[in-house]
């Protein structure tokens, strides 16, 4: 399985995250939002049909989060830590190799 | 199957974990600029990361820098609501001095540019320093609960134009900050938006190469203020392209006789006369665009005021230097 490219931000906040006040409310650590797991506000939850992608990187372009990466074969990963189940993804996909379906928990 | 590389950097400057609503057309936007920013940079520099923001108040900075996260992984200023522009400029200024190569990007709504930092942007161009404004344009000011600028459209509904019986709602005509900022004769100036992503990026990265300012408007979806389906922002976005709401253009050095007008697809038929457009016959009706938004749904019992909007956009157009014919529903 491929990696988050933010693999890295998350374990460097997880090592040096502080709620200090910085001069200047400096924020010190790039890409630190990604504490903020957003994928709780889901209702809806894109289900991704591997077989049905043509890998044309639509949903890649479009995701506002991101929540979707590349595997190593160029297909979508989807984030579930992170997406916020807009479903525009879906709606975007040319081969309905995404279908949105109702959170469970 | 032979697989194309993907279209686009893989490299990220925008992090998750944001607090912009779900499906915010305006983050895919910033999301985009800045890969497009960095592709630019290494092709020109040799350097994909030579470069900083500047930004304004708004949305889209409020919702990537709650202290003390911050969703940018690029140098990145805020200072105020009125001044990116400025603030660029500056921090322009101070690289030049520091024998530094690269480019700055100041980012600002339509609130942010169109109204109060007009001025700010006005300098900047003026005084050509070598930064790309990026004006993501939602059409209102958003962020304080959906209140009109001067960028929202003839007809709009917000809380401060409101419809009713005296009303149809926003009753001014949208102003084209591009058309102002082309004024200035500077490198480059562009429109763009999210429904057309590929031309959206190829523009960012022109407007990151050339030397000197350039000023890009990109048209993107507020799920939230425009009262339209989570799922459709980019279908919307692209309907505007089709029906000839939103006109994408590219003006150099304020040549506007020889300004380049990119084919709005949707089956609309293009003129041409010696490579310039100079009329396009629309094929599908604005009702396709606004009735998939809540904030223009009072116009439905309203026809004539969806008329005048199509007298203004032909009058918009023809500034432009393009006669066109837009269709009513079931022509
Ligand atoms: C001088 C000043 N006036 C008012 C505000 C309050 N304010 C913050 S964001 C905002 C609206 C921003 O609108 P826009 O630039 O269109 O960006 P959007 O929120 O729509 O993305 C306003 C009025 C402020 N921060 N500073
Ligand atoms: S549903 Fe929205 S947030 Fe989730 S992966 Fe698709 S585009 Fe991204
Ligand atoms: S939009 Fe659909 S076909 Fe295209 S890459 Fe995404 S899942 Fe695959
Ligand atoms: S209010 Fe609109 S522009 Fe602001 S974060 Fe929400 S969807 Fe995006
Ligand atoms: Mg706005």
């Amino acid at each position: 399985m491929a990696e988050s490219p933010f693999k890295a931000d998350i374990e460097r906040v997880k090592r040096e995250y502080s709620e200090k006040m910085t001069p200047g409310a400096v924020a010190r650590i790039p890409g630190s939002s990604v504490v903020n797991k957003t994928g709780s506000w889901r209702v809806f939850m894109p289900e991704f049909n591997r077989d049905k992608c043509v890998r044309c990187y639509l949903c890649y372009i479009y995701c506002p989060e991101p929540a979707i990466y590349l595997d190593e074969e160029n297909y979508p990963v989807f984030d579930y830590d992170y997406c916020k189940g807009c479903g525009i993804c879906a709606n975007e996909c040319p081969t309905d190799a995404i279908v949105m379906v109702r959170e469970t928990k | 199957m032979a697989v194309r590389k993907p279209p686009i950097t893989t490299r990220e400057y925008w992090a998750p974990g944001h607090a912009a609503c779900a499906g915010c057309g305006c983050a895919t936007a910033l999301k985009l600029a800045t890969k497009a920013f960095s592709e630019a940079m290494e092709e020109k520099y040799g350097d994909p990361n030579a470069f900083a923001i500047a930004q304004a108040t708004g949305c889209m900075e409020v919702v990537s820098a709650v202290f003390p996260y911050t969703a940018w992984k690029v140098p990145w200023i805020h200072v105020a609501f009125e001044n990116a522009a400025a603030a660029a400029s500056g921090v322009e200024a101070a690289w030049k001095k520091l024998g530094r190569r690269g480019k700055i990007l100041a980012i600002g709504g339509d609130g942010g540019t169109a109204d109060i930092g007009m001025q700010a942007l006005s300098g900047m161009l003026e005084r050509r320093h070598n930064v790309v404004y990026l004006m993501y344009d939602n059409e209102a000011y958003m962020n304080t609960g959906i209140q009109r600028s001067s960028s929202t459209p003839y007809g709009a509904w917000t809380t401060t134009s409101p419809p009713g019986k005296y009303s149809i709602g926003e009753d001014k005509p949208k102003k084209w900050v591009a058309l102002i900022a082309a004024a200035h004769q500077v490198p480059y100036v562009a429109t763009a938006s999210i429904g057309n992503p590929f031309d959206f990026v190829r523009k960012m990265k022109r407007a990151a190469k050339v030397d000197g300012p350039a000023f890009v408007q990109v048209h993107c979806t507020c799920p939230t203020g425009w009262k339209s389906p989570l799922e459709k922002g980019v279908e919307i976005a692209r309907l505007a392209i089709e029906t000839g709401i939103w006109p994408l253009f590219e003006i150099e050095n304020g040549d506007f006789f020889n300004i380049k007008i990119q084919a709005p697809g949707g089956g609309a038929k293009v003129k041409r006369e010696g490579g310039r457009v100079v009329a396009i016959e629309f094929k599908k009706p604005i009702e396709e665009y606004l009735k998939l938004q809540g904030r223009f749904k009072h116009l439905f019992k309203r026809p004539e005021a969806i008329d005048e909007m199509r007298e203004q956009i032909k009058a918009m157009w023809k500034v432009l230097g393009v006669d066109v014919t837009l269709p009513k529903p079931g022509e």
